[in-house]
């Protein structure tokens, strides 16, 4: 074999390679989920997700946990997207070429790189201790609101940017001041692109377990939150404190629970790829 | 009375910008006043040079170095499983899948890293590690490989994302030129484009590297809570993101010293990532323009 062989052959090897990493994380996630649904499926039924905790295993259900997760992701919404969305059209409609804006960028990239648990950190004190809120439904609210709030303003800018200037530039024509424009139309224009990145937020708070674990959410609640100052468990550390315990009963709840949270996180994200595509469309 | 409005508005969007620098001012601020306390009751030479870390027990030691040990560990094994994969699924998607493959293939791998960590922590105690040890007999129930392989696997797509991104904004020249002088798809592959996307790529291990660092739920169920200074993969270690979580769960009091360990390892992990994204940061502000 010549060189010019030899390399077309390696080429070809490649492809193959190429092929297999990329459907090697996948079948290791279909693996995984099968599993998954062997040990819990059968767990699942309508008194698994009404039933309180138990230490009984079999006895056991989620109800707490998906409340508690329920209202967490409810008041999380509440306080994150009104600050994240006009942040994002500050940063973007607003903010001129200059020091502060410069400082707001490297700042937020600087936050979407921070560990979620050092957020817990920064909930632990601020929240549950200095604003004396304790371990309730509001502090561990607070805590993911900072959290995703990087995610929402990227995403928000993004959303701005990709609306075609001829749309503001017809609206400044017809009269219209600068919030006039952003209002009724910049931001209808770029709505589904700022609901998307609302919903992965908003799924990535679903899923968060360690920040909460520091602010002080509890592995057993007995009862659901009943108001924002209630102490609380959520679905992830639920899963969390059936995963550390040495009998197999608990791993079954833990699969079962586990079937639950994914649920949830897949359907997000897929709803927020739907929203996606359909604004991409309706954009171009 | 229409401009007054307009100014109103702008000064109360920014208000709503400035909560970003408030939180960063607000976690260095809580760091540091937690760690300055902490400082004040065990010297900083002990902390850095003692090689124990025994706070909640009799005999107490504070020295950082087996929990930095354990998250370097389980950091390196995750990047030796999710470099070499990202980086041969980013070179094939950008030079050899067809389009529409690549746009099926990218949002499915991005599945990988919207899973919560927690639903890893349990693939890797419940799963990975018993399937290891059918292989490594001395594998023990909590280890640093299982939690290191499925962190692995979770930063597969911040790699072959950000590197594909990388790849595909390197001009259509460089790679037409390479092809006119016969070069195959995988001389180009290695010989151009990598070496023509290489900050994007760096950038990209960076940032998984930084988020390997602070991942919490898989190391806290799978890699166990003994903190110990070894490189070896098979035995129980303590990250510091473990160890935190590990206080949380626990009942200390508030302004005791075991309280304020978690505060002064958090500062630690801070000053890691946060020296990580700044370089990330820099490199992408310094080379954006090169091919424009």
């Amino acid at each position: 074999m010549n060189n010019g062989k030899i390399n077309r052959v390696k080429d070809t090897i490649f492809k193959y390679v190429g092929i297999l990493a990329c459907s090697i994380g996948l079948i290791l996630l279909a693996i995984f989920i099968g599993n998954i649904l062997i040990d819990g499926f059968s767990r699942i039924d309508l008194d698994f997700l009404t039933s309180l905790p138990s230490r009984k295993a079999e006895k056991a259900g989620i109800l707490t946990a998906w409340s508690g997760s329920l209202w967490i992701v409810v008041l999380t919404f509440f306080i994150s997207v009104p600050i994240g969305v006009c942040a994002g059209i500050y940063l973007e409609e607003y903010g001129k070429k200059g020091r502060l804006t410069n400082l707001l960028e490297i700042n937020i990239s600087n936050l979407a790189g921070v560990p979620s648990i050092i957020y817990g950190l920064l909930g632990l004190e601020i929240f549950v201790r200095l604003s004396k809120m304790g371990s309730s439904v509001l502090a561990g609210s607070f805590t993911l609101s900072l959290l995703i709030l990087p995610i929402i303003i990227v995403a928000t800018r993004e959303a701005l940017r990709a609306v075609p200037s001829s749309i503001r530039a017809a609206s400044y024509g017809l009269g219209a001041s600068k919030w006039q424009t952003i209002w009724y139309q910049v931001l209808p224009a770029s709505s589904g692109g700022i609901l998307t990145g609302v919903i992965l937020a908003i799924s990535r708070a679903v899923g968060e377990t360690a920040p909460l674990i520091v602010v002080g959410a509890l592995a057993y609640v007995p009862f659901t939150p009943k108001g924002i100052m209630d102490e609380f468990t959520v679905l992830p550390i639920q899963i969390f404190n059936w995963v550390s315990r040495p009998q197999h009963e608990f791993s079954i709840n833990a699969a079962a629970a586990i079937i639950i949270l994914l649920i949830i996180t897949f359907a997000l994200n897929g709803i927020a790829v739907y929203f996606r595509n359909k604004w991409q469309k309706k954009l171009s | 009375m229409k401009k007054y409005k307009e100014k109103l508005i702008e000064f109360f969007l920014k208000l709503t910008a400035l909560v970003t620098i408030l939180t960063t001012i607000g976690i260095i601020w809580v760091l540091l006043s937690e760690s300055i306390s902490f400082f004040k009751e065990v010297s900083i030479l002990e902390f850095i040079t003692d090689k124990q870390w025994t706070p909640l027990f009799a005999r107490k030691h504070f020295g950082i170095m087996p929990l930095i040990s354990g998250t370097i560990l389980t950091t390196i094994i995750a990047l030796c499983v999710s470099l070499p994969i990202g980086l041969t699924i980013a070179i094939y998607l950008s030079e050899y899948a067809h389009i529409k493959i690549k746009k099926t293939i990218k949002p499915l791998l991005e599945i990988l890293a919207a899973v919560p960590t927690v639903v890893y922590g349990f693939f890797a105690l419940m799963v990975v590690t018993p399937f290891l040890q059918n292989i490594i007999p001395g594998l023990a129930g909590f280890n640093s490989l299982s939690a290191g392989i499925v962190m692995g696997i979770m930063i597969i797509p911040f790699i072959s994302s950000l590197s594909e991104d990388a790849l595909s904004s390197v001009p259509r020249s460089l790679r037409d030129a390479s092809y006119g002088m016969g070069a195959t798809r995988l001389q180009t592959s290695f010989k151009v484009m990598v070496p023509a996307a290489s900050s994007g790529i760096v950038v990209s291990v960076i940032l998984a590297f930084s988020r390997a660092i602070g991942e919490t739920m898989i190391v806290a169920i799978a890699a166990g809570q003994q903190p110990r200074l070894t490189l070896n993969p098979l035995v129980p270690v303590e990250t510091i993101t473990a160890y935190i979580v590990q206080v949380s769960l626990g009942d200390v009091a508030h302004g005791s010293l075991e309280y304020k360990t978690i505060f002064a390892a958090g500062i630690t992990l801070f000053v890691f990532t946060f020296i990580l994204n700044n370089i990330s940061y820099w490199i992408r502000k310094k080379f954006r323009e090169e091919y424009e």
